[in-house]
C-alpha cells in the first residue's frame, strides 16, 4: 500500500514534464541503466573464460577459429592431449601435490595462530599479527624473489629449489587465509563453551579439543578449500622456486605455453585447473553447510554434550 | 544425563559486548599458565620469522652485497657494516640521471597503475552500487557471479583474453563485421591500452567486493532523509552515498593497485618490451647472471614505493576491525 502511495505521490509531483522527463525525474524508478551496466560487466567478466573453455574442445589447432567439436586436446591426441602429454600429466600431479601438502600444513598452523590471537592480547601478539597481515598485502613478486634469494644464498645446500622450496613458499603465502577466516569465526563464538566444558570437569586441553574445535570446523574446512584452490592457481611463487621442468605445476606450464605457441591443450589444462578449484570450493562449501546446519538445529555445544555423555 | 544439561546459547547469537566477555574470563576461575596461549602462536610466528622476515633481510644483504666476478652468483653481505651501496646507486642511476634506461618503465608503471585503478573504480563502483542497492532477491546470484573470477585463475583469465585478441581472434572479427576496423588490429604487439585493460580485467573483482560491502553496510535511512529534505538523486549520491563509501573506495583502490605494481605476467602475455613495467624489470634482472645485487635493489625500491599504501591499508583494516569489535 505504502509503495503505491509513494509512486502516486511521485507521479503527482512531476506531472508537468513530458513522458520521458517525468520517468527520468522519478526517484523511485528502476535503475535501468545501472542494471544494464551491471549485466554488461558480468558478461565481460565471465564470457571470455567460457569461450576459452569452449575452445579446449576445438578440433583444430587454433584457439580463436572454431573448427568443430572434439576431445582431441583432452584425451584424443596421443602426444599433445592434456592426459597424454607426459609433461602436462606430470604438471597435474605436481599441482595437486603442492596444493594438498600446502593445505595440510598451512591450515593447522593458521588455526593455532588465530586461536592464540583471539585469546592472548599481549604486545607480541599484536606484532605477530601485524607481520602476518603484512605478508598478506605484500605483492607476490616481492615474496617470491626474496624467498628465491633466501634459498639460493643463506639456505644454499640446505633447501634446494624444487618441490620443497615451493612448499615452503606456498605455505608462507597461504598462511594468512586460515588466520583471517578462523579468527572471524572465533569472534562470534566467545569463551563460554570451553568454560562450560571445564566447569564439567574437562582440562583446558580437552575443552579446546572437544568443545572449541568442533565449533571451528566450518571455518577450518572453508580454509582448507580456499587454501587448496588458491594454491592450484598460484603461479608467481612456484615459478621462482621451481628447479627443473619436473617441478613446474600446471600454472607454470600454462604461462610458458601462452608465451610461445599454445594449442587448445593449454585451454584444456586451464579448464582442468578451473574444475579442480571449483571442486575444492564446492566440497568445502558442502562440508561447511553440513557443520553449520548441525549447529543451527540445536547441536551448538555438540562437543560439550558428547563430553558429558562420555 | 545429557538431557538435563542446559544447552548453551547458539553460536549465531549476537556476540556479547566486550566488557562482559572480560568479566566472563575473570569469573570462570580457570587458570591458564602464562605460556599457554602464546604457545599456540609459536609455530606460525617462527615460520613467518624464518620465511617472511629473514628473506627480506637477505634481499637487503644481496642488494648491498657484491657478485662473484667469475660465476656471477650474488655474494650477499650479511653484516650491515660491510654493506656497499654501489649496486643500489647504479640502479638508482638507471632510473634518474644520464643513463636512465629504466625510467620509462618506472613512469609507465605509475601511469598504467593509476589509469587501471581509476578504470577499476569507474566500472566497479556502479556495479557494486547496483548489486548492493537493487540486488533484491537476486543478491545471492549477483554475488556468486561477482566472486566467480576469484576462483578462476588469473592466468586463465588473461590467457582467455590473449586468445580473443589474436589477429584472427573474435575481437577483430566483431570489429570487422561492425565495419569499425576492416583490417585486423595487432592488439598484442605492445599496445598500452591492451595492457591497461588487461590489468583492469584481472584485478577489478578485488575492488568490487570491498566497495560492495561498504555500500551494503550504509544506512539506507540517511538516503531517504536526503530525498525527503529535497535533495535530487545526484545530490543525495554526492553528499550522502559518496562520503559514506569513501573508506571502502580507498581500501578497494589500494587492494587493486598493490598487486598491479608487482605485476609482470600480464605484460608478458598481453604486451611487449614496449610496455614493460617495474615487475618486468625485477623478473628480467633476477634471472640474469651477475645481476643479483641489482635485482635485490629493485625489490627494495618496490617495497619502499609500496610501504605507504601498505601501511595505509593495514591501518584502515585494523580500524575497521576495532570498530566492529
Amino acid at each position: 500500500m505504502s509503495e503505491i502511495a509513494i509512486e502516486r505521490g511521485a507521479e503527482r509531483s512531476t506531472e508537468r514534464g513530458s513522458g520521458l522527463g517525468r520517468w527520468l525525474r522519478n526517484p523511485w524508478r528502476r535503475p535501468v541503466f545501472l542494471a544494464g551496466f551491471t549485466w554488461a560487466y558480468l558478461a565481460w567478466s565471465i564470457l571470455p573464460v567460457l569461450i576459452a573453455i569452449l575452445f579446449s574442445f576445438n578440433a583444430g589447432r587454433s584457439r580463436s577459429v572454431w573448427q568443430g567439436f572434439s576431445m582431441r586436446w583432452w584425451t584424443g591426441d596421443p602426444n599433445d592431449a592434456l592426459f597424454h602429454d607426459p609433461a602436462l600429466r606430470q604438471a597435474i600431479v605436481q599441482s595437486l601435490r603442492l596444493s594438498f601438502i600446502t593445505m595440510i600444513i598451512a591450515v593447522p598452523l593458521g588455526t593455532m595462530f588465530a586461536i592464540a590471537l583471539d585469546r592472548w592480547h599481549g604486545r607480541p601478539a599484536k606484532t605477530a599479527n601485524f607481520g602476518m597481515l603484512f605478508s598478506f598485502v605484500m605483492p607476490e613478486i616481492i615474496l617470491g624473489v626474496s624467498l628465491y634469494l633466501l634459498f639460493t644464498n643463506l639456505f644454499k645446500g640446505f633447501v634446494h629449489l624444487g618441490t620443497g622450496a615451493q612448499l615452503l613458499g606456498l605455505i608462507t603465502f597461504q598462511l594468512s587465509y586460515p588466520v583471517i577466516i578462523v579468527r572471524a569465526r572465533l569472534l562470534t563464538i566467545g569463551p563460554e563453551y570451553e568454560e562450560a566444558a571445564m566447569d564439567l570437569g574437562a582440562t583446558p586441553g580437552q575443552a579446546l579439543w572437544r568443545a572449541l574445535l568442533p565449533l571451528l570446523f566450518p571455518a577450518i574446512f572453508a580454509s582448507f578449500a580456499i587454501t587448496f584452490a588458491d594454491t592450484i592457481d598460484d603461479f608467481v611463487t612456484v615459478n621462482y622456486l621451481a628447479s627443473t621442468a619436473a617441478s613446474q605445476p600446471l600454472s607454470v606450464k600454462i604461462y610458458s605455453a601462452a608465451r610461445g605457441s599454445p594449442t587448445p591443450a593449454v585451454n584444456a589444462a586451464a579448464t582442468f585447473m578451473l574444475i579442480s578449484t571449483m571442486m575444492a570450493i564446492g566440497v568445502g562449501f558442502l562440508i561447511y553447510r553440513v557443520f553449520s546446519r548441525g549447529q543451527r538445529s540445536g547441536e551448538a555445544g555438540a562437543g560439550v554434550t558428547d563430553f558429558v555423555n562420555a | 544425563m545429557a538431557s538435563t544439561v542446559q544447552e548453551p546459547a547458539l553460536p549465531d547469537a549476537p556476540p556479547e559486548p566486550k566488557g562482559s566477555k572480560v568479566a566472563h574470563e575473570e569469573s570462570s576461575g580457570v587458570w591458564y599458565p602464562k605460556w599457554y596461549w602464546p604457545s599456540f602462536a609459536g609455530p606460525a610466528t617462527i615460520w613467518l620469522a624464518i620465511f617472511f622476515i629473514l628473506p627480506l633481510y637477505v634481499v637487503l644483504s644481496v642488494a648491498f652485497g657484491t657478485s662473484d666476478p667469475i660465476f656471477g652468483a650474488p655474494l650477499p653481505v650479511y653484516e650491515p657494516w660491510y654493506w656497499s651501496s654501489s649496486s643500489f646507486v647504479h640502479v638508482i642511476g638507471r632510473f634518474f640521471g644520464a643513463a636512465a634506461f629504466w625510467q620509462p618503465a618506472l613512469l609507465r608503471t605509475f601511469v598504467f597503475v593509476f589509469l587501471a585503478s581509476l578504470l577499476c573504480l569507474l566500472i566497479g563502483f556502479p556495479v557494486a552500487y547496483y548489486v548492493a542497492r537493487y540486488g533484491g532477491k537476486h543478491k545471492g546470484l549477483y554475488l556468486l557471479l561477482l566472486v566467480a573470477p576469484f576462483w578462476i585463475s588469473y592466468l586463465m583469465r588473461i590467457f582467455a583474453w590473449q586468445s580473443l585478441l589474436t589477429s584472427d581472434g573474435i575481437v577483430n572479427s566483431i570489429l570487422r563485421i561492425l565495419h569499425i576496423a576492416p583490417n585486423p588490429i595487432d592488439w598484442l604487439s605492445g599496445k598500452p591500452i591492451t595492457v591497461i585493460l588487461a590489468l583492469v580485467y584481472g584485478y577489478i573483482p578485488y575492488l568490487i567486493l570491498p566497495v560492495y560491502a561498504g555500500i551494503d553496510r550504509m544506512n539506507v535511512s540517511l538516503l531517504e532523509a536526503g530525498r525527503d529534505l529535497g535533495a535530487s538523486p545526484w545530490q543525495t549520491f554526492r553528499r550522502v552515498t559518496l562520503p559514506q563509501s569513501k573508506q571502502a573506495i580507498l581500501a578497494g583502490l589500494v587492494i587493486v593497485s598493490l598487486p598491479m605494481f608487482g605485476d609482470y605476467y600480464t605484460n608478458d602475455l598481453m604486451g611487449s618490451p614496449k610496455t614493460s613495467m617495474f615487475g618486468n624489470l625485477i623478473d628480467k634482472t633476477i634471472t640474469q647472471q651477475g645481476q643479483g645485487p641489482r635485482a635485490g635493489s629493485l625489490v627494495l625500491i618496490l617495497m619502499v614505493i609500496l610501504l605507504i599504501p601498505m601501511a595505509y591499508y593495514l591501518r584502515s583494516t585494523r580500524r575497521a576491525a576495532e570498530g566492529e569489535a
